[in-house]
C-alpha cells in the first residue's frame, strides 16, 4: 500500500501531505525532514526510487515540485510512477497546464482530487475522464450552495440593516 | 458585514504569508489568524467556519500546531451543508489522526452520512472513514459498508471496496464477512470498481487462508477471463496510457493471480497460457508496459510457473538490464535478487550485465548490482568476478569504495582455494584501496602468509614493489612493514622466487629504507609506526650492517609525543646497543600463527592486533616448532597494545587475561607461563619464564619448554629507569651475599649456582645458574628443569640458550628465584634433571642439590 504522499517545493516546502498509515504529528515532521534531505539532493540522472527504512519512495520531479510516495518494499514501484503521472495529469487538466502557484492557493482542490485517486492508500479510478466528472459535480454542488447562502445572507443583511 | 468575520480572504492570508520575509514575520501572521480564528470558533460562528477551517489546513501544512481547530472540524461535518461537510472530512483527514480519541465522536456523523441520500455525501464519508478510522470505528461501522458494496452506484461502490480493505486491515477478523461481496465485484464491469475488488480480494488473502482458498476456487477463472479481455481490448480512449488499455488493471490482476497460483498447481497451470500472452505480448518501450512486465515476471516466479514460463522471465529481466533507463535496472536487480533463490544458473547467464552494473553511475543501481554479484560468486566464476571488481576497485568513488573493498575481501576469502591467488588478490586490494581495508581483513592476510612459507619470499617482494607506487595505503604499508622486518633476508636474498616472478634486486638498506620511509611519512598512523619500529629492530638483527643505523632512526623518536612509540623507541635502542647477545633470539622469526583459531577467534577479539613479535624463537637446527607465549598483552584498553608490550603494571598482572589473548591469536596450546603456586605471577615471569617446577604447575607443557632469553626487563614509564634496569641486568650478582656452589657436577656437565639476596626479602633468593659442557660435543636443546619441595616455591626464567658448546668454551646461564617459605626453619634443598641432544641422540641427567649454604 501507499503509506503517504508528499509534495514537495525545490526549497523544501511542504505543499501537500497526505497520510494512509498512523504518523503522529511529531513523526510526521521527521519523516517530512528526513525525505527531504534524502530526495532533494538526489541527481536528475539517478533512478526514482529510495530505499528508506526497509520502505521504498518512489518520486518524480515535474518542474518545480517532487511528487513522492512511499511503499511497501514489495509493491511495484513502476507502477507508482504511473498513479504519480496519472493524478498530475489530472491536475493539469483541472487547473489548466498546472503550475505549483494554483497547487498553494487551492490546496484544498488538489485534495479533493487526490481523495479521487487514493483511498486507503490504494488506486481507485483509473479514469482521467470519471476523476474529473465527479470533481466536477461535487464542485458544482459547492457552488449552488454557496450561492443559496449568500443570496440567503444578502436578504437577511438587508433586513435587518 | 458579519462583525465577527476575520477579514482576510483566503487566498489574501497566503499571499500575506508569502509574502513574510523572515520566519518572525510568518509567526506575526500566523499568530494574528489563529486567534481571530479562534475567536470565531468560541463565538461560535457560522459565516466564516468553511473558510477558517481551509485558513486553518494551510497553517497546519506549515507546521504550526492546529489542535483548537479539530472540533471545528466535527461541527462543520455535522452541520448539513454539503460545501461544509467536504471541508469538514478534509479538515478530519489532515488535522487528526487515527490515534485521537476525538475521532471516535465524529462515528455518530459518519453513521449518519453513510445513509445519506445524497451520494457525494456518501463518498465523501467513505472516504473519510476508508483513510483514517480506527478499528472500533471499522467495527461499528461495517454493517453500513457492507450494505454499501451492494450499491448500483459504481462510484460509491468501489469507494465502499476499498473502504472495506482498510476495515480488514484494522480488523482482520473481519475479513471473511467480506468474502461472498469481494467475488461478486469481480464480475463487475466498471474498471475503477474491478480494480477495488481486485485489491480487496488481494488484502482478503492476505487476512485469511479461508478466504485465499475460497478466492482461488471461485475467481480463478474470472481473473484469468479479466486479464484476457483487458489484455486483447481494442483502444480505449478512456483508459488508454501509452497504448495499453489500463495498465493498473493488468497490475492488480497479476498480483492478484500471484497470490492465488502460489503453492498451488492447478490454478498455476490455469494462469500459464494468459501469463505467456501478457510476457510475450506487452509493449516495452513505455514505462507502463515495463510495469505491466515486472509484475508479470513477479508472478511467474512467484507462482508454480512452468520451466518455458521461467525462462521467458529471465528473459526479461535481462533485457531490463540492458535497458538504458535507469529505473528498470533497478527494479531488474531486485527481481534478479529474489530470482538466484529460485534458479541461480539461469541469472549467472546475465552475470557480465550485472558487473557492467556495479559501475553504473547511479548509486543505488551499484548497491544493488553488488549484492547480486556476491550472491552469484560460486567457485567456477569467482577468480574472473574478483578481477573484474578489483579492476572496477581502482575507478569506484569514495562513497563506494568501502562497500566494495569488503565485498571483494569477504569474496576472496571465502572462496579462495589457493593461498597464492589468495595473497595476490589481497595485495591488489591493499594497492588500490588499503585505506579502506578493515584491520580483520589484514590481519587475516597475514595469518595466511605465516602459514605458508613457500609464499613468504613472493610476498615480501610483491609488497616491496607495492610499497614503491602505493604508499599512502595505510594496512599497505602495514603489512608491508611487517613482513619485510620478518621475511626481511628473504627479501633481499631472493629466496623462494616463484616462477612467474620478476627478479628484484633489493639491499639490505633499500629495505630499511621502506621501512623508514613508513616510519617518517605524515600520513603513518601511531599502529604504523609502532609496528615500524618493531620491524626496524628484526631488521637490526637479520642484517647486522645495518644496526647503526637502524639504531639512529630508532633513537629519532626517543622524544616522541606519543607514549608508545617513544617507549619502543628506547627500549629498542636498548636492545641494539647493548644486548647484541640476546638480540637475534628476541626478534627470530615468529611462529606460524594458528589459522583456525584466528578465524575462529576473529569475531570475538576485540583486539585484532597483532600479538607481539616479540617471540624469540631458538631456532636450533630441526627444532619441532616452539609455541612461545609472545608479548603479554595490556588489559584491553589500550589499541595500542603488544608490539612488544611489556609495560606491566606494578600490580600482579593475572595470567589468565594475557594467555587468553595469546591463545587467541597465537591458537593453540601455547604455554603459559607457568604461575608460581598462590604467588604473583609477575608479568616477568609470564613473559619470559618457561620454568616448570613440577610441584606447582597445572597449565599444560609442552613436550620441549624452550627457554628464552631472560631478561628481567621492568619498563618504567621513564626512560631512565628503564636503562637502569637493562643496565643493571648482568651485574645483577655482582655483589654475592652467598658463596656460590657447585650444585651439580657430572663428567659432562657442571652446573654453579651462585645467590643473591634482595634486602628486603630474606626469602627470596635469586639464583644464577651457569651450565658448562665438560664434553667435547656440542649440546643443542639443553633444557634445565628442577623440582623443589613443598615449602618452596620456584620461578625459572629462560635460559640465555639451549646450545652449550663443547669443552666448555661456552656456557648457558639461567635466573632462578626461590622463594622459602621456612626461611630460617629449612634449608633449601632442589631436584634437577638436564636434557639435551648430543650427537643426535638424547640424554638426560638428574641429580639433588643438598649444598646450599644455610641461611637461604
Amino acid at each position: 500500500m501507499i503509506h503517504f504522499v508528499i509534495l514537495l517545493s525545490r526549497q523544501g516546502k511542504v505543499r501537500l501531505t497526505k497520510w494512509y498509515s498512523p504518523y503522529s504529528q511529531k513523526e510526521r515532521t521527521k519523516v517530512i525532514r528526513e525525505l527531504s534531505g534524502l530526495i532533494l539532493t538526489r541527481g536528475p540522472k539517478l533512478c526514482n526510487f529510495v530505499e528508506w527504512k526497509g520502505y521504498k519512495v518512489v518520486y518524480r520531479r515535474y518542474a518545480s515540485l517532487y511528487f513522492c510516495m512511499c511503499i511497501d518494499a514489495d509493491d511495484n514501484e513502476l507502477e507508482i510512477l504511473e498513479i504519480i503521472h496519472h493524478f498530475v495529469e489530472i491536475l493539469d487538466r483541472y487547473f489548466g497546464s498546472v503550475c505549483e502557484l494554483d497547487l498553494i492557493f487551492n490546496f484544498h482542490k488538489a485534495y479533493y482530487i487526490l481523495d479521487e485517486i487514493l483511498i486507503a492508500g490504494e488506486f481507485q479510478e483509473p479514469s482521467k475522464k470519471t476523476v474529473a466528472r465527479l470533481i466536477a459535480a461535487q464542485d458544482s454542488l459547492v457552488e449552488t450552495a454557496q450561492e443559496q447562502a449568500s443570496s440567503i445572507s444578502n436578504m437577511i443583511g438587508q433586513a435587518t440593516k | 458585514m458579519n462583525p465577527f468575520s476575520s477579514g482576510t480572504r483566503l487566498r489574501d492570508m497566503i499571499r500575506a504569508i508569502r509574502a513574510c520575509k523572515t520566519a518572525a514575520e510568518e509567526r506575526a501572521v500566523v499568530r494574528k489568524e489563529c486567534a481571530s480564528i479562534r475567536a470565531a470558533i468560541s463565538e461560535n460562528d457560522q459565516d466564516y467556519s468553511h473558510r477558517n477551517l481551509a485558513k486553518l489546513m494551510f497553517i497546519h501544512m506549515l507546521g504550526y500546531p492546529t489542535h483548537f481547530g479539530q472540533m471545528e472540524c466535527l461541527k462543520l461535518i455535522a452541520s448539513s451543508g454539503f460545501p461544509e461537510k467536504r471541508i469538514g472530512y478534509l479538515g478530519l483527514m489532515l488535522l487528526l489522526d487515527e490515534r485521537q480519541e476525538v475521532l471516535m465522536l465524529v462515528t455518530n456523523s459518519l453513521k449518519q452520512d453513510l445513509n445519506h441520500s445524497n451520494q457525494y455525501i456518501v463518498g465523501l464519508a467513505l472516504c473519510a472513514l476508508g483513510n483514517i478510522c480506527s478499528a472500533e470505528m471499522a467495527r461499528d461501522l461495517t454493517p453500513e459498508v457492507e450494505r454499501l458494496l451492494q450499491t448500483r452506484d459504481p462510484n460509491i461502490k468501489k469507494k465502499a471496496a476499498l473502504c472495506s480493505i482498510r476495515i480488514i486491515r484494522k480488523v482482520p477478523d473481519l475479513a471473511e464477512n467480506f468474502m461472498g461481496p469481494a467475488s461478486s465485484l469481480l464480475k463487475e464491469k466498471h474498471h475503477g470498481v474491478l480494480i477495488a475488488g481486485v485489491q480487496l480480494c488481494i488484502d482478503l488473502c492476505k487476512a485469511s487462508t479461508n478466504a485465499l482458498e475460497y478466492l482461488r476456487k471461485n475467481c480463478t477463472e474470472g481473473l484469468v477471463r479479466i486479464l484476457r479481455d483487458v489484455s486483447n481490448s481494442p483502444y480505449a480512449p478512456e483508459y488508454d496510457i501509452a497504448g495499453i488499455t489500463d495498465p493498473f488493471l493488468h497490475i492488480r490482476v497479476l498480483r492478484l493471480m500471484r497470490m492465488l497460483g502460489q503453492g498451488d498447481a492447478d490454478s498455476s497451470e490455469y494462469m500459464n497460457d494468459i501469463l505467456a500472452q501478457v510476457a510475450t505480448k506487452t509493449e516495452s518501450n513505455k514505462n507502463a508496459g515495463n510495469a505491466i512486465l515486472y509484475e508479470c515476471v513477479e508472478t511467474i516466479m512467484g507462482i508454480e510457473a512452468t520451466s518455458g514460463l521461467r525462462v521467458l522471465a529471465i528473459n526479461i529481466l535481462g533485457r531490463f538490464l540492458s535497458n538504458r533507463d535507469n529505473n528498470i535496472r533497478y527494479v531488474a536487480l531486485n527481481m534478479l535478487m529474489k530470482a538466484v533463490t529460485v534458479d541461480s544458473q539461469a541469472v549467472q547467464r546475465h552475470r557480465t550485465t550485472i558487473l557492467e552494473c556495479v559501475k553504473d553511475s547511479d548509486a543505488s543501481i551499484r548497491k544493488r548490482a553488488l549484492e547480486l554479484v556476491f550472491l552469484l560468486v560460486n567457485d567456477t566464476n569467482v577468480k574472473s568476478l574478483t578481477k573484474e571488481l578489483i579492476d572496477y576497485l581502482e575507478a569506484s568513488d569514495q562513497e563506494f569504495k568501502g562497500d566494495l573493498t569488503a565485498k571483494i575481501c569477504s569474496i576472496v576469502e571465502k572462496f579462495s582455494q589457493e593461498k597464492l591467488w589468495y595473497i595476490d588478490q589481497m595485495f591488489k586490494v591493499l594497492s588500490l584501496a588499503g585505506n579502506y581495508v578493515k584491520d580483520d581483513e589484514w590481519h587475516a592476510l597475514i595469518v595466511m602468509i605465516s602459514n605458508a612459507p613457500d609464499l613468504q619470499g613472493y610476498s615480501v617482494r610483491s609488497l616491496y614493489k607495492a610499497f614503491q607506487t602505493s604508499n599512502e595505503q595505510e594496512s599497505l604499508v602495514r603489512v608491508t612493514v611487517w613482513c619485510i622486518g620478518e621475511y626481511g633476508e628473504m627479501l633481499v636474498n631472493n629466496v623462494g622466487v616463484l616462477e612467474m616472478e620478476e627478479p628484484i634486486t633489493v639491499t639490505e638498506s633499500d629495505a630499511v629504507d621502506v621501512v623508514e620511509v613508513a616510519l617518517k611519512c605524515h600520513s603513518s598512523d601511531i599502529t604504523t609506526r609502532a609496528m615500524s619500529l618493531v620491524a626496524l629492530l628484526k631488521l637490526s638483527s637479520r642484517f647486522p650492517p645495518t644496526s647503526e643505523r637502524i639504531r639512529e632512526i630508532v633513537m629519532h623518536h626517543k622524544g616522541n609525543v606519543e607514549l608508545e612509540l617513544q617507549q619502543r623507541s628506547i627500549e629498542f635502542n636498548s636492545i641494539i646497543q647493548r644486548h647484541q647477545n640476546i638480540k637475534s633470539s628476541l626478534v627470530e622469526r615468529m611462529p606460524v600463527l594458528d589459522e583456525s583459531a584466528y578465524i575462529g577467534k576473529r569475531a570475538g577479539s576485540s583486539q585484532a592486533t597483532l600479538s607481539a613479535d616479540k617471540s624469540s624463537q631458538p631456532t636450533s637446527s630441526g627444532a619441532s616448532s616452539l609455541k612461545l607465549p609472545n608479548g603479554v598483552t595490556k588489559p584491553p584498553a589500550s589499541p595500542l597494545v603488544d608490539l612488544l608490550d611489556l609495560s606491566s603494571d606494578d600490580a600482579p598482572v593475572s595470567t589468565s587475561s594475557t594467555t587468553e589473548f595469546l591463545h587467541d591469536l597465537l591458537g593453540g596450546d601455547l604455554i603459559s607461563p607457568a604461575p608460581s603456586g598462590g604467588g604473583g605471577t609477575d608479568i616477568l615471569m609470564d613473559l619470559l619464564s618457561i620454568g616448570s617446577p613440577s610441584a606447582s604447575t597445572d597449565i599444560p607443557v609442552p613436550n620441549t619448554i624452550s627457554s628464552k632469553q631472560g631478561n628481567a626487563r621492568e619498563p618504567k614509564i621513564a626512560p631512565a629507569p628503564v636503562m637502569d634496569l637493562l643496565d643493571g641486568l648482568p651485574s645483577r650478582n655482582e655483589n654475592p651475599v652467598y658463596p656460590s656452589i657447585m650444585a651439580f657436577e657430572s663428567s659432562t656437565l657442571k652446573i654453579t649456582f651462585s645467590f643473591t639476596k634482595q634486602p628486603g626479602n630474606p626469602q627470596v633468593t635469586v639464583i644464577q645458574a651457569t651450565f658448562t659442557n665438560l664434553s667435547s660435543s656440542a649440546y643443542t636443546d639443553f633444557i634445565f628443569q628442577a623440582a623443589v619441595p613443598k615449602f618452596i616455591q620456584l620461578q625459572l626464567d629462560p635460559a640465555s640458550s639451549s646450545t652449550l658448546p663443547a669443552g666448555g668454551s661456552g656456557t648457558i646461564t639461567q635466573m632462578l628465584t626461590v622463594t622459602n617459605s621456612q626461611h630460617g626453619q629449612k634449608a633449601l634443598a632442589m631436584r634437577v634433571r638436564m636434557a639435551y641432544k648430543v650427537n643426535n641422540q638424547e640424554k638426560l641427567e638428574q641429580g639433588q642439590i643438598d649444598n646450599f649454604p644455610p641461611g637461604l
